[in-house]
């Protein structure tokens, strides 16, 4: 056969759809799982977020002497009142959106939040977090096995991931979660048009339906095109949200809008994953709130506000919970480069309409020998084992037994913030 | 390439990136002894590569203004997309993303230090293209397979990592721990193999490692550089104990010494740490997982093989990578195809295969950054997430949907290449088989692929050759057996 070059026609790249289903009927699956409608949205701070001047206690003189430059001025803070132990804390002045929050009494803040001899590596801290299990930073994650509870045939929404990659927290043998960063650009393309793309598009499907019981890696592979291939669609159909409010120009707060998205369209999913970076400060953090930290508050607090009041003007805040956490706290006192090094215990937000708000847990002391730091007083010890927080989300949000989930009994001494 | 001789073939998908039809020829005839000296000892071979960029016989680069790959992160993206493509020392470039990825260091630190220009000079300039330093990238090149004692040394002095782990502030009255960690845990030997008061002595080891300014540096001047200085009034002097040994004799304290001759104590931790048992078996398992399978768990006589050749070769990579390619689990058929591709080699073996024309490799960063790999901004300090964690439904889409536009951009010369073979839908089949490599597909997808090539009614005619052909190329290069190299 010969062909002649005139003939070629120079197509771009099509994008094709397959017929739209109406969204009520989309997530009919996921709404028969577990309690209807409850869900979670979990961000991750990546890099070691410096717990100590996101809630600060700010009339600990220590807090002063030990942080000369990156101390954040009394006169500055958000108050948020005083704990049990009668430190008398502050927010970052960078959080004001989520302020109001706490104020409406719908933002816990869970203090010292770790675990026993915090691995101070963040790879393995972060997997730690994520399998829920100190003593393992592999295997599965507490959120893959919480999946892993819901009822068969899973839908292929069961939770929503909005990072590139799955973190170990989402991961499981059976339950794949999609990555989904941005629902607009999530669509097939082909090199042609019309039905030769539409039976291209069946053609891959087909093949990716293949087991390939020989080569489990293939067949996971494989995994991920099918979860692609049937998901488009209602991606594509979350992605029409217009949100009733303004979110922030940044990665964060596009994360956070196509989550609003993805739970004002009836998605269904039951678990969102969001992250933001930058937070391993071991240089220029920037003076007292300003500077680098404070942009970083700026990005987590200005997010989570929108998201926040547009869920809320969506009628849904009851049927929504965030948490918010990282690998590990920071050094207590400031390094020679503006920053702070690898530390332990931490804070977790955990905000909602149905959150019991306030302050949970205690503020360390920072004075040297205090039994509230550890590591030569250079660290905050924990005090909240993490996976207490864990078991009052699966036991009393998700609705789900913790105890298999996270291998053991962790509700006693779980913070009230439900 | 199927033409090929299939060890050949599966050598040069993993210890570089592919064949495409032009290079053929130079591996035709060859047997596979020589055809794997030919990839490890490269140094006969010129380094012409770059003088290559912009023949129309290759694969193109563009940018909106002039193209300056030497302090445009985007245009040094392009030109490392284009040796992958073009070089004619595979390995290099193969042990160059290695390193990379194990020393991984992110261009939006430097950016937001010491602002773009300088960011991407100090990472990818190359020797006496501009006044200061080379770019980390070409001290990868350098040591490639060179000595990784002498690279731990240049790395610990290389401006981009000392702003990256914050190297440059490390002072007497206050040491930086952030290196002196990252040496350790992610460098050498490994979590489990040092301990919390190693890392606060490591701290202490480098302080005085630091960085100056060219004279007058303004950030925007293409020739005002950053550069390592020992700075001794910054060296913190008191002795410095390890939990492990430092010293031949089992010493395990490097001694106070003067602040002059202080810099000799971060050569004895890195030479410590470099000779140190556990580095060896923490690279062979990387190793392993690069050249011979992420799905497969090393095998402890591979580790302990990699081991024994790095210590007596004094840490030479040349002869460990030599042991790793020419190893009984190299050529072992169930290692075939048992690994996930990068990103950026998934792209680049199938540029190779599918062609290039007119395809200007500006093209592939928002796909690679979807897939998970911008070249030069790895997501931490620990590099990229391998293996079986570049798969997402996300990120696979990415991979899929790049298929579809190198198809699109190749439509009308995949046809023109593939005439001979357009008589019948399995020859058509066979054919784009023979060009791009997919690991064996069964027989569910080989029949979806002539569903799919029949669907279009009865074959014959250009536009459906057209068409389908196109479609097909698309399918196997985006399939999931495609993924795996």
């Amino acid at each position: 056969m010969r062909i002649s070059r005139r003939l070629f026609i120079r197509d771009g790249v099509a994008t094709v759809t397959l017929g739209l289903t109406a969204p009520a009927f989309l997530s009919a699956i996921a709404q028969a799982q577990g309690l209807p409608n409850r869900r979670l949205v979990v961000v991750y701070l990546g890099g070691g977020n410096d717990a100590l001047n996101t809630l600060v206690s700010y009339q600990d003189p220590q807090y002063y002497s030990r942080r000369p430059t990156l101390a954040i001025p009394a006169g500055q803070v958000l108050q948020v009142g005083t704990d049990a132990a009668g430190h008398t804390l502050g927010l970052h002045p960078r959080l004001g959106g989520i302020w109001n929050i706490f104020n409406e009494g719908r933002l816990a803040l869970v203090q010292r939040t770790g675990y026993a001899n915090s691995s101070r590596s963040h790879f393995e801290a972060t997997d730690i977090w994520g399998t829920a299990n100190p003593q393992s930073s592999t295997g599965s994650g507490w959120l893959g096995r919480y999946l892993d509870t819901l009822p068969r045939p899973l839908d292929a929404l069961a939770a929503w991931n909005t990072t590139g990659d799955t973190p170990r927290a989402l991961l499981s043998g059976v339950s794949g979660v999609p990555a989904i960063p941005n629902g607009s650009t999530y669509a097939y393309a082909s090199p042609n048009r019309g039905s030769a793309a539409v039976q291209e598009r069946q053609a891959l499907q087909t093949m990716a339906a293949n087991p390939s019981a020989t080569r489990p890696h293939l067949a996971f592979v494989n995994s991920t095109t099918r979860g692609a291939l049937e998901t488009l669609d209602r991606v594509a159909q979350a992605s029409t949200y217009t949100p009733t409010v303004a979110y922030p120009n940044s990665g964060f707060g596009l994360a956070m809008r196509t989550i609003a998205g993805a739970i004002v369209k009836g998605v269904g999913s039951k678990v969102y994953w969001a992250s933001t970076g930058g937070y391993d400060t071991h240089s220029g953090q920037g003076q007292q709130a300003g500077g680098a930290y404070g942009n970083l508050m700026g990005t987590l607090g200005d997010g989570l506000a929108a998201f926040y009041n547009d869920i809320r003007n969506q009628g849904l805040l009851n049927d929504t919970t965030v948490i918010v956490f990282s690998e590990f706290g920071r050094r207590i006192s400031e390094n020679g480069s503006n920053g702070t090094d690898h530390g332990a215990a931490g804070v977790m937000m955990v905000l909602g309409g149905m959150v019991r708000g306030g302050l949970h847990g205690t503020a360390a002391t920072l004075a040297p020998g205090h039994p509230t730091l550890e590591n030569n007083s250079g660290d905050v010890r924990y005090e909240t084992d993490f996976r207490s927080v864990y078991a009052r989300l699966l036991d009393g949000w998700l609705g789900v037994n913790s105890v298999p989930i996270l291998n053991g009994d962790f509700r006693a001494g779980a913070p009230a913030v439900f | 390439m199927a033409q090929l001789n299939p060890e050949i073939d599966h050598l040069l998908r993993r210890a570089g990136f592919g064949v495409s039809a032009m290079e053929v020829e130079t591996f035709k005839n060859m047997s596979t002894p020589v055809a794997i000296a030919y990839v490890v000892d490269y140094e006969g071979r010129p380094d012409d590569v770059d003088e290559r960029i912009g023949r129309p016989d290759h694969v193109q680069v563009a940018s909106k203004d002039a193209f300056l790959p030497d302090i445009d992160i985007d245009d040094a993206r392009q030109r490392w997309m284009f040796r992958m493509i073009h070089s004619r020392r595979p390995l290099q470039e193969k042990m160059a993303l290695f390193w990379h990825n194990h020393f991984a260091t992110a261009y939006s630190k430097l950016a937001g230090d010491s602002g773009n220009l300088q960011a991407a000079k100090m990472l990818v300039s190359k020797p006496g293209a501009l006044r200061g330093p080379q770019g980390q990238i070409e001290l990868f090149r350098k040591y490639a397979l060179g000595n990784f004692r002498d690279l731990l040394i240049e790395i610990a002095k290389d401006p981009a990592m000392l702003i990256w782990l914050d190297g440059k502030t490390n002072t007497r009255s206050k040491p930086q721990e952030n290196f002196g960690r990252e040496i350790m845990e992610l460098f050498t030997v490994g979590v489990g193999y040092y301990t919390e008061p190693d890392v606060y002595a490591a701290a202490r080891v480098f302080t005085g490692w630091n960085l100056r300014q060219s004279e007058g540096f303004d950030r925007n001047d293409m020739n005002a550089y950053q550069e390592f200085v020992y700075n001794a009034d910054e060296h913190e002097t008191t002795d410095k104990a390890f939990s492990f040994p430092i010293y031949g004799n089992g010493s395990r304290t490097i001694p106070s010494r003067s602040a002059s001759a202080g810099i000799q104590d971060g050569i004895d931790l890195i030479t410590a740490l470099a000779f140190h048992p556990e580095t060896p078996r923490r690279l062979a398992r990387k190793f392993w997982n690069f050249f011979i399978s992420d799905i497969h768990a090393p095998d402890p006589a591979f580790v302990d093989g990699v081991a024994a050749v790095y210590l007596q070769n004094r840490t030479e990579m040349r002869p460990v990578i030599r042991y790793v390619l020419t190893s009984p689990w190299f050529t072992n058929p169930a290692m075939k195809y048992a690994r996930y591709s990068w990103p950026v080699e998934y792209v680049a073996r199938a540029i190779k295969e599918v062609g290039w024309q007119n395809f200007s490799l500006d093209r592939v960063r928002t796909p690679l950054a979807n897939m998970g790999q911008l070249l030069f901004d790895p997501p931490n300090v620990g590099g990229w997430h391998l293996g079986a964690n570049w798969f997402s439904t996300g990120t696979m889409l990415a991979r899929t949907n790049f298929a579809a536009a190198l198809a699109s951009s190749q439509k009308e010369f995949l046809a023109v290449a593939m005439e001979d073979e357009g008589n019948s839908p399995q020859a058509l089949l066979a054919g784009m088989l023979n060009r791009v490599t997919p690991a064996p597909l069964d027989a569910a997808p080989q029949q979806a692929l002539m569903t799919y090539l029949l669907a279009g009614g009865n074959w014959g005619g250009a536009e459906q050759l057209n068409t389908r052909t196109a479609g097909l190329a698309r399918l196997l290069v985006g399939s999931s057996e495609y993924q795996l190299v």
